[in-house]
């Protein structure tokens, strides 16, 4: 079997809300024990609609937020931020990747900045070295080095979302989590980026961790596919297993709403509307 | 007669380097109780179409047109308040960022209540009346108490259903919805969907999809037009358009969709469009 990259086990985290003069504290419990396991160079794509947690675990996965019982492995290593806090080792080695390339990118920095400084903050590369390897980056991600000097106002959201998967790479991560990456972009567009983030997959052996709403999306994309309800994990298992036999109610909802564009799908619509006219 | 009917529309926006030119000369016509869907990506001048349609757009665009009439009515010699006549009542609109086209500082009753004021001529009572049976009618729980709420209370899908109730409050002839469920959940998708179409096929309505969700066509539409780069490529029936696309522009757009995925990677519509290029030089 081959290296387990990231673990988690009976993962929880609550958030206490209110307790004013009058109201009593409530606490919510985002997640509800998540257990899971994924290996280097898979992705795994975490499903639900807004509000079941998956922001949450996102935000726990990243070393942004301590969970608030469980534990979490990264590449073997025991990780509990709010009690040992957070190296700089352990900040490289997991990159996040937001869904709006609009707002996660400093209007005012220029792109070979934006590039530059992860390489600034957490490397002793010298100035040269950090522009060679944004570059370089550049090269890799479809762009050129003549985006090194633009601002992102001056790029497509095509173009931004690239840059923020350039930045994401700089420092070399084991794990990238993609916050629905492509639900910004158009068709189209939607299509270079899972391109360009397979061809990186297979170039550098990344683990992507997916979230996303988009069934179709997540059904080429993924290789194991998780299930959130409510902060719990209602279906866990390959993409093979889940597409082909779903087992738990939302499931089914989830893709009986997803929009058919089959071509038996809009003859029996059209047949269901002639019926009823 | 045709519902709407436009012909030769073209508009140009006046920016620092000259006139850019967003439509290039699209026509366009739908029949009562018709359904139509207008695809392409963003910058394909679908959007702008529209709002000129409504008059929404800002001084600095310029519209022409050859016809641009609504059951009859030349909307192209119309005075502004004419035309506001017209729009809100017999053509609506609904916009794509729900929480973002309510007003925050007022209660959805009162917006509710604002366009029943403007165009109709019932009383304040029985536009309370009205405004309750419309959230009723779009499926809000607790219509009653919930005219008192405001836009930041509710969520996303509740806020595109008051979106829609407004637009449907004056039982309009023609309703165009922009983009009305791209910043939704799959599941909330598909309940603003089957709400729109409920409506539809109870009113009567024409109603005009703007979309590039190639999935919400196939559950809506009745006839297509494909726009790229403010110009028609493609008008065709909704079953012809999946079964049988006539031009190059939309079946590279339904050969990326993940769905139709062949092997390991998408085809991309710039690919598609380069290889298309590339044969038709030699």
């Amino acid at each position: 079997m081959s290296e387990i990259v990231l673990e988690t086990r009976n993962v929880t985290r609550d958030y206490h809300a209110g307790g004013g003069l009058f109201s009593k504290a409530k606490t919510i419990r985002a997640l509800k024990g998540i257990d899971l396991t994924l290996e280097k160079g898979k992705t795994l794509a975490i499903v639900g609609e807004s509000g079941c947690g998956k922001s949450t675990l996102a935000r726990i996965l990243t070393l942004i937020d301590a969970p608030t019982s469980g534990e979490l492995l990264i590449d073997g290593q025991k990780v509990d931020i709010a009690k040992d806090g957070l190296t700089r080792d352990m900040r490289q080695k997991v990159q996040i990747i937001f869904q709006n390339p609009y707002g996660s990118l400093n209007p005012r920095q220029k792109i070979g900045d934006v590039l530059g400084e992860p390489l600034l903050l957490n490397t002793k590369l010298s100035a040269n070295e950090r522009r060679d390897r944004a570059m370089q980056m550049l090269v890799k991600v479809g762009l050129g080095p003549e985006h090194y000097n633009r601002y992102p106002h001056m790029l497509s959201g095509g173009q931004r979302q690239r840059i923020a998967i350039a930045r994401a790479l700089m420092l070399n991560p084991s794990l990238l989590v993609l916050d629905e990456p492509v639900s910004a972009l158009d068709l189209s567009v939607q299509a270079q980026i899972l391109n360009l983030l397979k061809d990186l997959q297979d170039e550098f052996n990344l683990t992507y961790v997916f979230i996303s709403h988009d069934l179709s999306v997540v059904k080429y994309f993924a290789d194991d596919v998780m299930v959130m309800y409510f902060g719990e994990v209602v279906e866990y298992g390959s993409r093979e297993t889940v597409f082909a036999n779903p087992q738990h109610s939302y499931t089914k909802t989830l893709f009986a709403a997803t929009p058919n564009a089959s071509v038996d799908a809009i003859k029996a619509r059209l047949a269901r509307k002639r019926a009823a006219a | 007669m045709a519902l709407l009917t436009i012909k030769n529309l073209t508009v140009s926006f006046d920016t620092s380097t000259g006139p850019f030119m967003a439509v290039k000369g699209i026509d366009l016509a739908i029949e009562k109780r018709e359904v139509l869907a207008i695809v392409g990506e963003s910058g394909s001048g679908k959007s702008v179409a529209m709002l000129a349609v409504m008059g929404l757009l800002p001084n600095t665009a310029t519209v022409t047109a050859d016809v641009m009439e609504f059951e009859g009515i030349n909307l192209l010699t119309q005075t502004p308040s004419q035309r506001r006549e017209i729009i809100g009542r017999d053509i609506a609109m609904i916009f794509q960022e729900p929480i973002a086209s309510l007003n925050p500082c007022f209660s959805v009753g009162f917006q509710l209540m604002e366009t029943l004021r403007q165009h109709t001529s019932l009383s304040a009572s029985e536009r309370e009346t009205r405004a309750v049976e419309l959230l009723t009618l779009v499926g809000i729980p607790d219509p009653k108490a919930r005219l008192n709420a405001y836009p930041h209370q509710m969520s996303g899908g509740q806020c595109q259903r008051v979106m829609i109730a407004i637009a449907i409050s004056c039982n309009p002839k023609l309703l165009i919805a922009d983009e009305p469920t791209t910043a939704l959940d799959v599941t909330i998708q598909k309940q603003i969907l089957d709400l729109l179409m409920r409506l539809q096929a109870e009113h009567g309505m024409g109603l005009i999809m703007i979309t590039h969700d190639m999935g919400v066509v196939a559950e809506t539409a009745d006839r297509v037009i494909v726009q790229y780069k403010g110009q028609k490529m493609e008008e065709a029936d909704v079953l012809t358009l999946f079964e049988n696309p006539a031009s190059n522009y939309t079946r590279a757009l339904l050969s990326a969709l993940p769905e139709n995925a062949v092997g390991d990677r998408l085809p991309t519509v710039a690919d598609f469009m380069a290889k298309q290029n590339a044969e038709a030089m030699q």
